[in-house]
């Protein structure tokens, strides 16, 4: 066994470790209530954690298989999510043929880029080439009622759904030097201190947060969010021996990766708002869409990608 | 060989419904109703061909067995395949809508009903390829309702076919599709026709999820 797999299934035990202790603080809590009386926040908690199980196995059983594994998971993540923000876009029958471009051409032409590895192309593909050519595509059919909002609304669902998602499995493309071949766990590390840094804000900011960060959009407060990125770069630190960064290096990231993040998850609740839903979808149960789940990575994932190029590759 | 058209029949209606559910993430919101065996007429908006797969496809197995939608002879028996899927995979109660044929649609719609099935019908008659969410309702959900007053009447909404499927594209888009199911409704006592139309087609826009752009 290569010490990178040692490494993915240590980190999948730790994983599973801590979704036991979780489950079980649930079930516990669950049998000392009375069962007449039903309590949202748990029944949301119990929900959640079941999800969580499912991403574990997912990721885990992805990086075991490789970047074969890795590209075919975010990959349906891509679509998922760009199917979830597309359904919500303004859009015209115009638009129709640019619409299916960005799902059957532009989406799996970037994921063949990044598995290719060609990074000066997968990181120029959507923000460059799909931003020209397909409002070209809907322009040509001459309807134009609300172009710039639908092009503009077409150009963000990408950036968002496919770009900046498909630079997380891009991490396995980065060379570091004396780090081998073991950038699949830069992913891990990832997900990990972002999720992680969520699930902790969420629990500190009930406990003790006072100050909305943008009242009238989230329950997000100051407190939660300093204690959830404190939270993520103590689990940054003690997650450094999957990294490159060292442990100054690597809390530092996980600070950076979980507040951009959390950020991201505004910007997320503000859309939301906006179009009047409260999920973007309802496939994943207790979680709503792809898009709900993965907020926080998918914006987290540029800085971080980007971060890593420039610091370490 | 019956067996083996009831096989086939299954293996197109579950491939039917992956296809559906693969493509357009379709999901049933059950907010009027629950989800159980119970003898129910679904009406719902018909803007493409989809709608009636569509709804078929998010119902549970066992309430999929016992429903018939209610379909246009005319399509369904246009070639062997068709003829094919519609009577024996969605198992159609075919009505033929040309007014020189002596059986009525509504006497078989009455006759499946009396077997216990449940009926999906689209009582705007056609599909509506207007800007108006509904064309107007024609009279057979009314006839339904006071020839069979104990079924309930449940309003469905297909949201999002439209744009997945524009009238003349080639390619569908994989945006998600929900079926809305409201609360059913029944023909007052001496409610007339088109009060009751009113209500019912009222009833059906209620279920339009609101998306604000």
């Amino acid at each position: 066994m290569s010490p990178m797999m040692t490494d993915i299934l240590l980190l999948a035990f730790g994983s599973f470790g801590i979704l036991i202790a979780l489950t079980f603080v649930g079930e516990v809590l669950r049998a000392r209530e009375d069962p007449a009386t039903n309590n949202p926040v748990l029944d949301t908690y119990m929900t959640r954690v079941q999800s969580w199980w499912g991403m574990v196995a997912f990721i885990g059983v992805a990086l075991l298989l490789g970047k074969p594994g890795v590209m075919i998971l975010f990959g349906f993540a891509s679509f998922a999510a760009l199917r979830e923000f597309l359904t919500l876009t303004t859009k015209a029958q115009a638009d129709h043929l640019s619409l299916a471009l960005a799902f059957f051409v532009v989406l799996p032409l970037q994921y063949v880029f990044v598995g290719m590895e060609w990074a000066a192309l997968y990181n120029v593909f959507i923000p460059v080439y799909a931003f020209l050519f397909l409002p070209m595509v809907s322009a040509l059919r001459g309807n134009p009622e609300k172009f710039l909002v639908r092009v503009a609304e077409t150009q963000w669902a990408l950036m968002i759904a496919v770009y900046c998602v498909s630079l997380v499995p891009a991490l396995m493309s980065v060379e570091v030097d004396g780090y081998g071949d073991r950038s699949l766990l830069l992913i891990a590390f990832l997900v990990m201190v972002v999720q992680f840094g969520d699930l902790l804000e969420y629990f500190f900011g009930r406990r003790i947060g006072r100050t909305r960060v943008a009242p009238g959009l989230s329950p997000k407060t100051w407190e939660g969010v300093m204690m959830g990125v404190a939270s993520a770069a103590i689990i940054g630190a003690m997650l450094n021996w999957i990294t490159p960064f060292g442990l100054i290096g690597a809390a530092l990231m996980a600070a950076i990766s979980s507040f951009v993040g959390m950020l991201g998850n505004l910007v997320v609740a503000a859309i939301k708002r906006d179009r009047g839903v409260k999920d973007w979808s309802h496939l994943i149960p207790g979680q709503g869409g792809f898009v709900d789940q993965l907020d926080s990575v998918i914006f987290a994932a540029p800085i971080f990608y980007m971060l890593t190029v420039y610091f370490y590759g | 060989m019956s067996y083996l058209r009831q096989f086939a029949a299954r293996i197109v209606g579950q491939s039917i419904r992956i296809f559906a559910r693969a493509i357009t993430a379709v999901r049933a919101e059950w907010k009027g109703i629950e989800p159980v065996p119970r003898q129910r007429v679904y009406f719902a908006n018909h803007t493409s061909n989809a709608d009636m797969p569509m709804i078929w496809s998010v119902l549970p197995p066992a309430m999929r067995r016992t429903v018939r939608p209610v379909a246009a002879a005319d399509y369904w028996l246009k070639n062997k395949l068709r003829a094919f899927v519609g009577p024996e995979v969605f198992n159609c109660v075919l009505v033929d809508r040309r007014p020189e044929v002596k059986d009525k649609p509504m006497d078989k719609i009455i006759a499946a009903l009396d077997e216990g099935s449940s009926l999906i019908i689209f009582p705007e008659g056609n599909r509506n390829m207007t800007d108006d969410p509904l064309l107007p309702f024609k009279a057979g959900l009314y006839n339904m309702g006071v020839a069979r007053p104990e079924v309930d009447l449940v309003p469905t909404w297909v949201a999002n076919l439209t744009e997945i499927m524009p009238k003349g594209e080639i390619i569908p888009l994989p945006l998600i599709c929900t079926v809305t199911f409201g609360e059913p409704i029944h023909v007052k006592k001496g409610e007339s026709k088109d009060d009751f139309l009113k209500r019912a087609s009222d009833a059906l826009l209620a279920q339009r999820p609101e998306v604000r752009s």
